[in-house]
């Protein structure tokens, strides 16, 4: 008998990278200012090597507006979808992820009480607003799970999901109460509400790298524990899953990283729930393969939605999280609809 | 290998089970039988470690608080009546899972091979292997079922517990489940402790019974001496005995 492999084959990388290399070079190369694919090498190779190939103008768009915008798409929508990927396992829910969850607008109004209370470390600008994002958020969560405990020890689908939606609400609400009396030092409320990439520097890029490497990594060493999950809690304990610490090593890990995205690209809704739900029709449900190819499809599919964001109603540029949120809501009512159908929503 | 010390559970304070005591050898095959609710149910989720409890529970000599998950797996594997599946996982990987204890780390794991083996083992032993790559959502319930027990069967514990594992499945998959069990449970060093509602199935493969009503035990023995037309008309508040003659005379 052939030997199975559960992982994501080399072949696989190949394919799901060139899909995310090439949604790249699209986005550098359209917008409001076309520019020829040839001229990202020269840009790039011009600033390395000191060289004059790219004329200054496409180089300035290129290398200090498009290729950390770029980054910070791929990454943002990486690091939301394996989010969503892992939060659908360990809840074995479908519909979980964190804007559904409320995780992103609590660690957007973390975010927000930073930035309006000065609470900024002041050697690291934004950490103090990163740290305050990512408590908030994993606080979020645990208070969420908590409330749906009590009313539902079997924390079942529909109870998680309502007081998700209830808690954003709420905190929705708070986080326009506070922007409204926080004026200038809080950037607009779309920021907060639909998310944006327009102030992407390789900075943000730096910190989005690090937060995706290191808690995505510790996402996709759980992979195992996931698939446990997602069978059923109870299966999980029975094979030997240290259920309590993997929870909350998980849980932890989520927020953090949300927390991270959020305070860089505010909150961008919809890709974690979506992403990893068409990749699992594509991979099938093993973590092994549904970390990794969501982690890729989550990147390309926030490119290509900034890049609509961009271009649509050019020079207009949309706010990301409506174009994300305008494909999300329509795939959310319709896996409500098809898993409701068949009877295990 | 099992004792069980003064067991209470407790749901917001009122006991579901108190003072339960029992032991559990090697080859023995314990059925808990009682009427609805009388805490069969949550004796086996206090064994399992699935629920907070009073008393103490030893395996092996070892109180199983201090025992980790990873060896508490080989110990004990657990099958239950009911298993809400959302994913579409294969047979194979599902089974896969019960391998999950002795994976491990990259350092400690075992060779690949023998893992191969132990899953391939158990799927033959359950006679999976048409189904293997077959989505857990496409499955039958009785199929579901046998899927779960390959997978305790490469997970290998020492220790089954089943609770009410056939009780909502087709008489042939009853057999088969209880047919298999039984030759797994021969053995050395292997035992069964479960949960039936079905008294002819305790009377049929129960070495040991153990009869609770009310959180409490009436009687703990062998199968003959507890299922006794006395005790049974007591816990159950009818005869028992008549109503079982009166059905099974039909097939004669």
């Amino acid at each position: 008998m052939k030997k199975k492999t559960e992982s994501f084959r080399l072949t696989d990388y190949v394919i799901f990278i060139t899909v995310m290399l090439a949604a790249m070079v699209l986005c550098i190369c359209l917008g409001s200012v076309n520019v020829p694919i040839k001229d990202i090498y020269y840009a790039i190779s011009d600033t390395i090597r000191g060289t004059e190939l790219c004329p200054a103008s496409h180089r300035a768009i290129i290398m200090s507006v498009r290729l950390p915008r770029v980054c910070c798409a791929a990454l943002t929508g990486a690091a939301l979808s394996i989010c969503g990927a892992a939060m659908q396992g360990l809840l074995q829910n479908p519909l979980a992820d964190g804007s559904t969850l409320g995780v992103t607008s609590g660690a957007a109004l973390g975010a927000i009480l930073s930035i309006t209370f000065g609470m900024d470390l002041p050697m690291f600008a934004n950490l103090g607003q990163m740290g305050m994002a990512m408590l908030f958020g994993f606080m979020s969560l645990v208070l969420i799970l908590t409330l749906a405990y009590r009313l539902d020890k079997s924390l079942s689908t529909q109870t998680i999901i309502l007081i998700g939606v209830i808690f954003s609400m709420f905190v929705s609400a708070i986080i326009n109460l506070v922007v409204t009396f926080a004026g200038e030092r809080v950037k607009n409320i779309t920021f907060w509400s639909m998310g944006s990439l327009s102030g992407s520097s390789f900075e943000n890029a730096g910190i989005l790298l690090i937060a995706v490497i290191v808690f995505g990594g510790i996402i996709l060493r759980c992979a195992r524990e996931l698939n446990a999950f997602a069978i059923g809690e109870d299966n999980a304990r029975n094979i030997g899953v240290d259920v309590k610490k993997f929870k909350l090593i998980i849980l932890v890990t989520v927020s953090a990283l949300i927390g991270v995205t959020v305070s860089i690209a505010g909150t961008i809704g919809f890709v974690g729930l979506v992403i990893p739900h068409i990749t699992r029709l594509i991979v099938g449900p093993n973590h092994r393969r549904l970390l990794p190819a969501s982690f890729f499809g989550g990147s390309t599919f926030l490119l290509l939605a900034d890049l609509a964001a961009r271009t649509i109603l050019r020079p207009l540029v949309l706010p990301i999280g409506v174009v994300t949120s305008f494909i999300g809501s329509i795939v959310f009512i319709y896996i409500f609809y098809s898993s409701r159908r068949k009877g295990h929503a | 290998m099992l004792d069980v010390k003064n067991l209470t559970v407790r749901a917001n304070g009122v006991p579901l089970v108190s003072d339960v005591n029992f032991t559990v050898s090697d080859n023995d095959w314990l059925m808990i039988v009682g009427p609805n609710g009388a805490g069969k149910s949550t004796i086996v989720r206090a064994i399992s470690k699935a629920t907070e409890y009073e008393g103490i529970i030893l395996i092996n000599g070892k109180d199983i608080r201090n025992i980790k998950a990873g060896q508490m797996a080989r110990h004990i594997g657990v099958l239950n009546q009911y298993h809400n599946v959302s994913y579409a996982f294969t047979v194979y990987e599902l089974i896969r899972l019960g391998r999950y204890s002795y994976e491990g780390n990259f350092l400690s794991a075992q060779k690949d091979e023998d893992e191969e083996n132990a899953i391939m083992e158990a799927i033959r032993l359950t006679g999976m292997e048409s189904l293997m790559d077959h989505s857990l959502l496409t499955l039958s319930g009785g199929e579901l079922q046998r899927a779960f027990l390959a997978q305790l069967f490469a997970q290998d514990p020492e220790m089954l517990i089943l609770d009410e594992p056939t009780n909502h499945l087709d008489l042939i998959y009853q057999k088969q489940t209880f047919e298999l069990i039984e030759k797994w449970a021969s053995k050395p060093g292997k035992s069964v402790v479960s949960v039936v509602h079905d008294l002819n199935l305790a009377k049929a493969y129960g070495s040991r019974t153990m009869l609770i009503d009310k959180g409490k035990v009436v009687s703990l023995g062998t199968t003959e001496e507890v299922l006794t037309s006395q005790r049974l008309s007591e816990v159950y508040d009818m005869d028992v005995y008549s109503w079982m003659h009166k059905l099974l005379s039909q097939w004669e």
